[in-house]
């Protein structure tokens, strides 16, 4: 009875903030002790390698294949989500505070209460592709997506690389990139979100 | 720095696809993949994502701490990879920030951009070529910034 309450749990509730924890640990030990490093950023250099971009810029020179694992690893990944999604789903959507809930209410992005609204996951008045064609989809969408790239390539690593594998092997330099994700993450989230969002 | 065979065989092709399923699933499952969590986090309204990060990083030190003072080996017997990050602290909190930027109006980190494509969030496509465009850009542009 207990067993059965408990893995009815893990695939139809959503995850307590520290089994999820434990579980992103175990996978940077899973890939730690497959000879390899958990971060995903780096995949972006792989696939510029893998496109051809190597001819052109010499940071894209070399090897794309000792980076495969890591190809292989993030198909997994698409398809990881895959199955939480059509087979593990939570009988509610993603249930956020209610401060966060009236701040972007306020901005205009509606939070799901409902699975007939929305999983919670990303908003719809964001996330389609007619919204690339406004302004405000193009800036977060599209620069969004631009940022990341160049960003977590110049700081040289992303939340895997720099926030969980840095910072368990206590790297000062982790810590300074962190701090980085979250002055750009604060400036945006309280200064330039509320514009973009009007716009 | 790896000192493994870096060819993938079958057994190592399917190795990495598991465990890149697992992780899918625990970005779903955890909500870290949500736009509206990391909405939640930068306005420090739920202990949700600083919960999720922390305990990752404390079960991760100490993982690391053990695995340092016992001197355990990879599967091949090669050791663990632990190369120390650079100190630069221009590239770090440049690149940073910007990343951190785009983890604020994405909603995602390059991690959760697959995984969100992997739950039918077609229009991640776009966002993650972009991502791309970024990263070749950065190497068009890395002897001009500072690290």
């Amino acid at each position: 009875m207990l067993k059965a309450f408990f893995i009815f749990s893990i695939l139809h509730t959503p995850w307590h903030w520290a089994f999820s924890g434990v579980m992103i640990a175990l996978v940077m030990f899973l890939l730690l002790y497959s000879g390899r490093t958990f971060g995903v950023s780096s995949s972006f250099d792989a696939l510029c390698t893998l496109a051809g971009a190597g001819k052109k810029v010499k940071y894209f020179e070399g090897d794309w294949r000792p980076k495969a694992w890591m190809l292989v690893f993030l198909l997994g990944t698409v398809g990881g989500a895959a199955i939480a999604t059509i087979w593990m789903q939570s009988p509610q959507p993603v249930q956020i505070s209610q401060a966060t809930r009236d701040d972007l209410s306020s901005l205009g992005i509606h939070a799901p209460t409902t699975l007939e609204e929305g999983r919670g996951y990303a908003p719809e008045e964001i996330f389609t592709f007619r919204s690339l064609l406004t302004l405000r989809g193009f800036i977060l969408l599209i620069v969004g997506g631009f940022v990341i790239g160049f960003g977590t390539r110049w700081a040289g690593g992303c939340t895997s690389g720099h926030a969980i594998s840095g910072l368990s092997n206590l790297q000062l330099p982790s810590l300074i990139a962190v701090i980085g994700f979250f002055i750009g993450g604060l400036v945006m989230t309280h200064l330039l979100l509320p514009i973009i969002l009007k716009l | 720095m790896t000192t493994h065979d870096s060819r993938l065989t079958l057994h190592g092709l399917i190795k990495f696809f598991l465990i890149g399923i697992l992780f899918g699933i625990i970005m779903t499952k955890s909500e870290a993949v949500s736009w509206f969590r990391i909405q939640e986090m930068f306005r420090f309204q739920s202990f949700h994502m600083y919960g999720i990060i922390g305990t990752a990083v404390v079960v991760g030190a100490i993982g690391v701490l053990v695995i340092k003072r016992r001197g355990l080996k990879s599967f091949d017997g090669t050791p663990m990879d632990f190369t120390p990050k650079r100190m630069e602290i221009p590239r770090l909190l440049f690149g940073g920030t910007l990343f951190g930027l785009g983890w604020a109006m994405t909603g995602a980190c390059p991690g959760p951009l697959y995984a969100l494509l992997g739950q039918g969030v077609w229009v991640v496509s776009i966002v993650l070529l972009s991502g791309l465009f970024g990263a070749f850009m950065y190497g068009v542009l890395k002897p001009r910034l500072p690290h």
